[in-house]
């Protein structure tokens, strides 16, 4: 009796490690052979004549001959746009002159859509760079989450050293408008769902993390340029 | 140990089933949110509260075999079913979009995926939800005949 029910025991088990190990094989192989498919298609879109990765209105940094493009869908609001912002910058730096960094925007917070018009209203005074670090540094004033106050951004803004009066008037512009409905656009086409998303020479960063995207660049920029 | 041993087999089979269908559904639902990256609207979650224990409790009544678990299984499974056939009313038209709790957020009434052009989430769901009520409901009237 006791060896019987042994059996019915192995048996069963059998049964179920064979069925679970299926539906974990299906699983994992379903989802290697979508991201390969959404790769490939990111891959034409970005080899389009009309890339969705960068606009001619788009902010970049860095030399523009460089053969190196990194991408980066950002919200101004989102916390880990804030904390990759250094290492970003940090890791232009280990490549001079070798990447340029394009700056996209993807408002998914609430409030999202102003900061994108003022980043982009400072930009034509010249400051783009000064009031987006402006507002990652007091983001945690205005983007709180459970209580966002996207209006304290006013407070904090002559520290990047714009006219304010400028701002207001020039962030209604409809190109601004048009430069943010790209934008979204462009994301949507691209399936940029989280922030931030790199993509690096059309090639989207599908495991994300601060080494991962070191490493990827590092090997695309020794792939363009070989010694 | 009075139950004929065949019979014991074929209830433990049962049970099994509904577990296969409730842990591929459950992995399912994952491929979409976590791979596809599809953002789960609240109805959708309302479905993954049934469905994600069902994964868990199904599997430990198969070691041993505890018919018990009907008692405890069939109105997750049951509730699940519900809410997923209040879905697909949603989605098909059926039930006006005003009636939709929910309208901020994810549209629950917008269908973001078809496979072979028809083939919605929540048909999917309450396939799944029914087959299992099924089941379960046939191992109880078997159990308690």
């Amino acid at each position: 009796m006791v060896a019987k029910e042994e059996t019915v025991f192995v048996k069963r088990s059998t049964i179920v490690l064979v069925g679970a190990a299926g539906l974990i094989l299906v699983f994992a192989l379903a989802s290697f052979l979508y991201t390969r498919q959404r790769a490939s298609e990111i891959e034409e879109l970005a080899a389009a004549a009309d890339s969705p990765l960068e606009r001619p209105h788009s902010q970049t940094l860095g030399s523009a001959d460089a053969k190196v493009v990194l991408v980066e869908f950002f919200d101004p609001a989102c916390e880990t746009c804030r904390v990759f912002d250094p290492y970003v910058k940090a890791m232009l730096a280990e490549h001079p002159g070798r990447v340029r960094l394009v700056l996209r925007y993807a408002p998914f917070h609430q409030g999202s859509d102003t900061m994108v018009k003022i980043l982009e209203a400072a930009a034509l005074q010249g400051r783009f760079r000064a009031t987006l670090q402006v507002m990652f540094d007091t983001q945690p004033e205005w983007a709180s989450h459970h209580r966002p106050q996207p209006e304290k951004i006013w407070e904090f803004l002559p520290r990047a050293g714009v006219d304010l009066e400028r701002i207001r008037r020039d962030m209604e512009e409809p190109r601004i408008r048009e430069i943010l409905e790209q934008d979204v656009a462009d994301l949507r086409l691209l399936g940029v769902r989280k922030t931030p998303q790199f993509f690096v020479n059309g090639q989207p960063l599908t495991r994300f993390g601060r080494e991962e995207l070191r490493r990827m660049l590092a090997a695309e920029v020794a792939k363009q340029y070989p010694r | 140990m009075a139950t004929p041993e065949s019979t014991v087999d074929t209830d433990w089979t049962i049970l099994f089933v509904c577990w296969l269908l409730v842990a591929a559904s459950t992995l399912g639902s994952l491929f979409f949110s976590e791979v596809m990256e599809l953002p789960p609207c609240s109805l959708c979650w309302m479905q993954r509260i049934f469905m994600f224990p069902l994964a868990i409790i199904l599997l430990f009544a198969l070691f041993p075999f505890d018919p018990g678990i009907v008692r405890y299984a069939l109105p997750l499974a049951a509730i699940g079913g519900l809410v997923a056939l209040y879905h697909l009313l949603l989605q098909v038209g059926f039930i006006p979009e005003s009636a939709a709790p929910c309208r901020e957020g994810v549209s629950c009434s917008e269908a973001q995926l078809a496979l072979f052009g028809f083939v919605s989430i929540p048909m999917m769901s309450l396939l799944v939800f029914a087959s299992v009520t099924g089941l379960l409901w046939s191992l109880k009237r078997r159990r308690s005949s």
